[in-house]
């Protein structure tokens, strides 16, 4: 038999973008503990709904960890306190019975509450639309292995490109930055040969959009502690590095290298 | 670019460039290119504060060479350059690093405040209704819009204080910076300032001797481990060395007594210096 656990919720509702917004407080009984925090919630809306009250909007969609859609900061901690965990995958077994659970959306100015729970997190596809891709002829796929990558290059690559875009480094930022999404965008293309000929494009480009929305890194490392897929804050080095050798370089003369 | 109409409210700009300036200077422009301004004069600094504290262990051999220290800077470049010009660029050059690293952190504060939602008005820092238990950040780092301008007040009272003498009074001696020294740190309210201000700028130092390689971009996992423990070996360093005086006029280790010269004679500091 699993347990089942008795909570408190103090959940932010807040009926649109314009309304001031406040805390609630519900009840969650009998919740099992093999649910995710997701359907926890989903089983408060189902009370809702039946008794003709508004259910709690909340952001989700692959419950599976890999979308990045899910949000909210449980507690104070982006996700929740699990390490490396997304809110679906956070299970209830981490919680106490008894407990007193806060949920408040994701908070930055460039993040404006939707409605309850649910953020507008479309800065961050600027940020992607201002260089986040290659530019190649399409047509027939071109053959596997026609530009060779040095493993550890792909490897670095695939770690920074892990990335969900979930916008939890930001919640958690004190400063509200998005270093962390954008170094791991960019480190993504800029570390293997397919983004070469843009990569200081790139660089300057995604990094002034980032900066139009976000505010700036005081290097405290919260983004990464938060961070679901554990991106690295050595990709922020390799963005504050690449963005003043963008600006130092003359491409006429030297090309994108 | 204008946000079109249909676009989520979410995608319109919070801070907007006007126009980019010439380079260098659109470099000043970014976020981080003012985190490389910040590391770099943090760097000068830096090498300031350890420069100082070095040249201040001249206090431990004694009035003598204390007043040969405070005369060799004066007349650094030798006969190439006019007395106290040397000097003079040092002081400015400094200045000039203290006005740029206090802008540059003044600014990216403000607008970290601008793009957080309820961030409170000194730290800049952005607020949750639970407590957040931070992870990753520690003490030195969310302290840093504090301690900064501790060091700032600190500085300016200890030009007051000891390049100026405002409250010695006729107790400062010009040419005798251990007898100054002594002075002014022999009074408990004064040493109180100098501890908790020198400890201030070693928290200070802590944070930003680290941060400074993220600033610049100076990382590669072989050594990064290295960044902190060099963090921590400057910092605790300076602690030391800074510390030490207040400690030991209090203590009444470092005095007056046992002088070869009077306070005051300092003809006579000149004439024991050049014989040695
Ligand atoms: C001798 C004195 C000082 C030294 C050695 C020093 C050193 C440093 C260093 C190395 C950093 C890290 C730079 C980086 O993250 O790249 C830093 C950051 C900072 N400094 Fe200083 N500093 C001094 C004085 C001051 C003063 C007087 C202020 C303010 C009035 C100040 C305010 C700040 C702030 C707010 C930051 C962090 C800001 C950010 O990361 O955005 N510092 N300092
Ligand atoms: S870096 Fe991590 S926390 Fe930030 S958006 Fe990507 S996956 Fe989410
Ligand atoms: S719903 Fe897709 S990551 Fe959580």
């Amino acid at each position: 038999m699993s347990r089942e656990l008795n909570l408190t919720l103090q959940i932010w509702r807040q009926e649109g973008p314009h309304d001031d917004g406040h805390f609630e407080t519900y009840a969650a009984t009998g919740i099992s503990e093999d649910m995710s925090f997701l359907e926890m919630l989903d089983i408060v809306n189902e009370g809702l709904i039946q008794d003709g009250n508004v259910p709690i909007e909340f952001d989700h969609d692959c419950r599976e960890g890999i979308c990045g859609t899910c949000s909210l900061m449980i507690n104070g901690q982006a996700h929740g306190q699990e390490k490396a965990t997304t809110t679906c995958q956070l299970h209830m077994r981490k919680f106490n019975d008894g407990d007193t659970i806060v949920v408040e959306p994701f908070r930055a100015r460039a993040f404006p509450v939707v409605r309850d729970l649910v953020v507008d997190r479309s800065a961050f596809d600027r940020i992607i639309e201002a260089g986040g891709y290659i530019s190649v002829n399409t047509g027939a796929a071109s053959d596997a292995n026609l530009t060779p990558v040095p493993k550890e290059a792909s490897d670095t690559s695939f770690d920074a490109a892990a990335c969900i875009g979930c916008g939890a480094c930001v919640a958690a930022c004190p400063n509200s930055a998005a270093q962390l999404f954008t170094s791991a965008k960019l480190a993504h293309l800029n570390l293997i040969p397919q983004g070469q000929p843009q990569r200081f494009e790139r660089t300057e480009s995604m990094v002034e959009t980032m900066e139009s929305f976000f505010g700036s890194c005081t290097n405290h490392g919260e983004c990464h502690e938060a961070c679901p897929k554990e991106i690295s804050l050595d990709f922020i080095a390799f963005m504050n590095r690449d963005y003043v050798k963008a600006k130092v370089k003359n491409r006429k003369l030297a090309g994108q290298t | 670019m204008a946000a079109p109409a249909t676009s989520p409210p979410g995608s319109t700009p919070i801070f907007r460039r006007k126009w980019q300036l010439p380079f260098p200077l659109n470099i000043y422009q970014s976020s981080i290119g003012r985190k490389w301004v910040m590391a770099l004069t943090g760097i000068g600094l830096l090498g300031f504060v350890v420069v100082h504290m070095i040249g201040n262990l001249h206090i431990y051999e004694g009035p003598v060479q204390s007043h040969e220290y405070a005369e060799s800077l004066r007349s650094l470049g030798g006969g190439l350059m006019p007395r106290t010009f040397l000097l003079w660029v040092l002081r400015l050059g400094l200045a000039g690093m203290f006005v740029l690293h206090i802008h540059s952190a003044y600014s990216l504060k403000e607008r970290s405040r601008k793009a957080s939602d309820k961030a409170d008005f000194i730290g800049g820092e952005k607020k949750y209704h639970s407590k957040r238990d931070y992870v990753a950040a520690n003490y030195a780092s969310r302290t840093m819009r504090w301690t900064g301008p501790i060091i700032l007040l600190y500085l300016l009272f200890h030009l007051a204080d000891l390049t100026w003498g405002w409250w010695l009074g006729d107790n400062y001696v010009l040419g005798d910076p251990y007898h100054n020294v002594v002075a002014s740190l022999s009074n408990l309210p004064v040493a109180i300032i100098y501890v908790v201000a020198n400890v201030a700028l070693v928290i200070h130092i802590f944070h930003g001797t680290w941060s400074l390689f993220q600033s610049l971009g100076i990382n590669n996992p072989k050594y990064n481990e290295l960044r902190r423990t060099l963090a921590k070996l400057v910092a605790g360093v300076i602690l030391v060395g800074n510390l030490s005086f207040p400690v030991l006029v209090q203590t009444g280790l470092i005095d007056d007594d046992n002088r070869t010269c009077d306070v005051g004679d300092v003809t006579c500091l000149e004439h024991q210096a050049e014989k040695h």
